[in-house]
């Protein structure tokens, strides 16, 4: 193809952190007047390749490139003067300001060092009709609709002449018509000849505005694409990819006998589900959906990244509140107000957000491990010291946690051991119900195959595990049932009889009933 | 050796030995306790009895902070709780009997008990910022206590009323005694049950804490309520020691010594562990200090000043960031004393040294 030099080129890069290797060798470009959508799962690198072209990170190897010269730039800052914008998820303007004061704040127009109001109104009232957007810039900026102040934001970027301008999950809380406002407003600036940078998880919007995609996963860079010329399909394929076969001893044996007794259970009534949900939902997160899950039973919730699969969990759990439905436990009719309420009947919630809701990090792997047992106990009943070493000492070995040592710090361990102790925790209240939300992300693999052995032989004892997790393949081995989620929807429920990843990726990309 | 300085308690027994040396060296027979009438006197003493009151609202004072809160109102409950007490008993016809007493400082608990549930009911329920939600009762409760003072300084005269603060038992100033007991309790309660790691859990994360199904709603009010009982003690404690309830006066500021106490003692004010024996060195410290000023005869003028630089030193010495600039500063100096020394120097790292220097 004969293409016009890119924008932006960056050629290599890697940024490794301690113990992760973040980006490992990543090539990205970017074309004027272009759409360049950044695509990924979770942990994929996407938004530390967007701080490596801002100058937040500090690349380890490789270049880049801004319009011809090699770039260097030290933070946000010092890349927007150099022509690249960020637009970040949360709006991060202050909402107490005015349009005008948002769009040139440390840059307002001054006058014999007094700032210069008419001037500064003048510029945004330009700025703001560049972008067709007809609001008053000396009303508070607090006043308006939340994709409006996004497209203040976008005013803010463009203002310093921007050649580059990245938008960060600008979509996540807009409704369809601010979606809709904010492509009229993308394509205008393409019109513009500015190169500009997509991330979203939601595949519809991605297909619909950009016209290049970069796929990475794990860290690397998997290939660029023209959006017309690849399907969408293809594209899941690409994100989720197929993971190196690390496990031993871990086969689909354990399926037969769980989905028998399953099925059973749908006959003759006599095996009623532990748990079953009917038309249970939330507003604004989750659509209504049905769900059994059966002693014994794995099942699996697939899906992209927001698709669901978290909402879902939190309201099986008690952490969210469920504004439709019903919740029954062993066919009695259960009402789970908080956390507490769930772990009473002996469901646990393994988060999604180790760091800020799984570990407590000041205190001792002892500590974290007899945690929800001891509030399920409640505080006049401490677990005497021995019981507690005891506890810790046979998790220690069972989950082979390192360093063994019960009077460590959790928050010196790595993220794997980490898991593994907040996995000791919950199983700790013996729980009928284990929901684990991504329990192998970001942790290495031999932990990753250990967490997965364990989850398999939880099963076979008769635990009941919903397991989430953004890796197809890792779904597949475990689950007897899958539950496919898509655009914040239950869409499916299917049986684990030698489905491959291809169906379960057809369902998450097109949506189709079986 | 490197443990020990590394403790957390370490410059906060540190910084109290050196007020106590300073005192020493000035007044040479300042730890002399002498026994009269039956009773213990001493300067020692004195501080103690002294300190006993800061003690008291410190120590509830440790267990909000190790939640991420804090509690203003402490002071203005002081004030409340001495009000109540001493106008209770100075309306009744028998000031003097026991039955007066125990009725008045019941009622003087049972309303700190209250005031700490609006505390936690604003806090824990209706989600306020502990800052503002105690700032209100900071503020509205000195009035409180003038409504139940009618705006006068009310003396009584009830000789058992004026053991709790000025009295003794087995030669030990009773107010020592209380803040004693009421000490051994807050540490057995605390750490005897799963109550106190329950407290650092809710402190340090919340939202895990709340997934891994603890009550922080239920251990939050439970921590303001404990922090109104025990400034409601050390209220009857101070206005039983002058035998009168000032509304205006009585516990002022003691809120902040009492925060200070708990920050010298190495909580930190972000919540999470904390240390009760570090908040009684704290409280000695503070209570040592405005001892030191009157017996070194630092002038009235600049008492505060004197106090402030040693709050500002001892926050220094514990400060991370200052103690890691220390270090860095001692090991480049020691490479250079390495660089010019001959090879094979005997292997003493300066940090032991300055260990050797502190412990003598």
């Amino acid at each position: 193809m004969s293409e016009p030099a890119p924008v932006v080129q960056m050629r290599g890069i890697s940024i490794a952190f301690p113990g992760v290797k973040a980006l490992d060798g990543v090539d990205f470009r970017m074309f004027a007047g272009e759409v360049h959508s950044l695509m990924g799962e979770n942990g994929a690198g996407k938004s530390t390749l967007i701080k490596a072209l801002t100058g937040v990170y500090e690349v380890d190897t490789g270049s880049i490139v801004l319009d011809g010269r090699p770039l260097s730039v030290n933070g946000p800052a010092q890349a927007q003067e150099a022509g690249i914008s960020t637009v970040y998820q949360e709006v991060n303007l202050l909402s107490n300001l005015t349009v005008a004061e948002n769009i040139l704040l440390g840059r307002e127009p001054r006058k014999r060092g007094v700032i210069d109001w008419k001037a500064m109104r003048a510029r945004a009232s330009d700025l703001l009709s560049g972008l067709n957007l007809d609001i008053d810039p000396a009303s508070l900026l607090g006043e308006h609709s939340l994709a409006v102040q996004q497209l203040v934001a976008i005013a803010r970027a463009i203002d310093v002449q921007a050649k580059v301008l990245i938008l960060d999950e600008p979509t996540s809380s807009l409704d369809a018509d601010e979606v809709a406002e904010l492509f009229r407003v993308i394509r205008g600036l393409k019109q513009r000849g500015v190169a500009i940078l997509f991330v979203s998880h939601f595949l519809e919007q991605v297909y619909e505005i950009s016209d290049r995609l970069t796929v990475l996963r794990n860290g690397r860079f998997v290939g660029e694409y023209l959006t017309d010329e690849i399907l969408r399909i293809e594209l899941v394929h690409k994100m989720i990819g197929k993971e190196v076969a690390v496990l031993e001893g871990l086969d689909h044996k354990t399926h037969a006998s769980a989905s028998a007794s399953a099925s059973a259970g749908d006959g003759d009534g006599e095996s009623k589900p532990l748990i079953q949900a009917i038309g249970l939902g939330s507003r604004g997160s989750i659509a209504p959906f049905d769900l059994d899950v059966y002693e014994g039973e794995v099942v699996g919730l697939a899906g992209l990244l927001g698709s669901g699969r978290t909402e879902l969990a939190r309201l099986l759990s008690g952490v969210d509140h469920a504004d439709s439905g019903e919740l029954s436990i062993d066919g009695v009719a259960a009402r789970l107000r908080t956390p507490r309420a769930a772990l009473r009947k002996r469901i646990t919630y393994s988060s999604e957000n180790r760091r800020s809701e799984g570990i407590v990090e000041d205190l001792t792997v002892r500590d974290n491990i007899v945690l929800a047992l001891q509030a399920d106990r409640g505080w006049f009943r401490r677990i005497p010291k021995k019981r507690q070493d005891e506890l810790a000492a046979s998790y220690i070995q069972a989950l082979n946690i390192r360093p063994p040592d019960p009077d460590a710090l959790i928050r010196n361990l790595s993220g794997g051991n980490q898991q593994k102790v907040l996995l000791a925790r919950w199983l700790a209240v013996a729980p009928r119900l284990l929901i684990l939300d991504e329990p192998t992300r970001g942790i290495d693999v031999g932990a990753k195959a250990e967490i997965q052995k364990l989850v398999a032989e939880l099963a076979d004892n008769g635990m009941s595990v919903i397991f989430i997790s953004a890796e197809l393949e890792e779904v597949l081995r475990l689950s007897h049932r899958i539950a496919v989620m898509r655009d914040r929807e239950k869409i499916a429920d299917i049986a684990n009889d030698d489905v491959s990843v291809g169906q379960v990726m057809t369902l998450i990309a097109s949506g189709a009933e079986e | 050796m490197r443990n020990i300085v590394r403790h957390r308690l370490f410059w906060p027994v540190v910084t109290l030995a050196a007020l106590l040396a300073l005192n020493v060296i000035v007044e040479h027979d300042f730890f002399a306790i002498r026994l009269q009438d039956g009773h213990l006197f001493g300067s020692v003493i004195d501080i103690l009895r002294n300190g006993a009151p800061t003690l008291l609202v410190a120590l509830g004072m440790t267990l909000v902070i190790a939640t991420r809160g804090i509690d203003l109102s402490v002071g203005a409950i002081v004030a409340i709780c001495g009000a109540l007490a001493c106008s209770m008993i100075a309306a009744s016809p028998t000031p003097g009997s026991v039955g007066t007493v125990l009725i008045a400082v019941g009622a003087a608990l049972v309303l700190a008990i209250v005031l700490g549930l609006w505390n936690g009911l604003l806090v824990s329920v209706l989600g306020i910022q502990p800052i503002i939600a105690t700032l209100i009762l900071m503020t509205a409760g000195r009035g409180l206590a003038m409504l139940i003072t009618e705006g006068q300084i009310i003396t009584v005269s009830s000789a058992p009323y004026k053991v709790i603060g000025g009295g003794y038992w087995l030669t030990m100033p009773a107010s020592i005694l209380i803040a004693g007991v009421m000490f051994a309790l807050t540490a057995l309660l605390t750490r005897k049950t799963a109550l106190g790691i329950l407290i650092e859990s809710v402190g340090i994360n919340p939202e895990a804490s709340r997934l891994a199904g603890v009550r922080s709603r239920s251990i939050l009010w439970t921590v303001y309520i404990f922090s109104a009982f025990c400034a409601g003690v050390a209220g009857l404690m101070i206005s039983s020691n002058v035998t009168a309830a000032d509304a205006n006066n009585a516990g002022l500021w003691i809120e902040l010594d009492a925060i200070l106490a708990v920050v010298l003692g190495g909580t930190s004010l972000a919540g999470g562990r904390y240390s009760l024996i570090g908040t009684l060195i704290g409280a000695f410290v503070i209570q040592t200090l405005t001892t030191t000023v009157y017996t070194v005869g630092i002038a009235p003028e600049i008492t505060l000043v004197f106090k402030a630089l040693v709050v500002i030193a001892v926050c220094l010495l514990q400060s991370p960031a200052m103690q890691a600039r220390v270090r860095n500063a001692r090991r480049r100096r020691a490479l250079q004393k390495q660089g010019t020394d001959a090879a094979g120097a005997p292997a003493v790292s300066p940090a032991s040294l300055t260990n050797e220097g502190a412990a003598s």
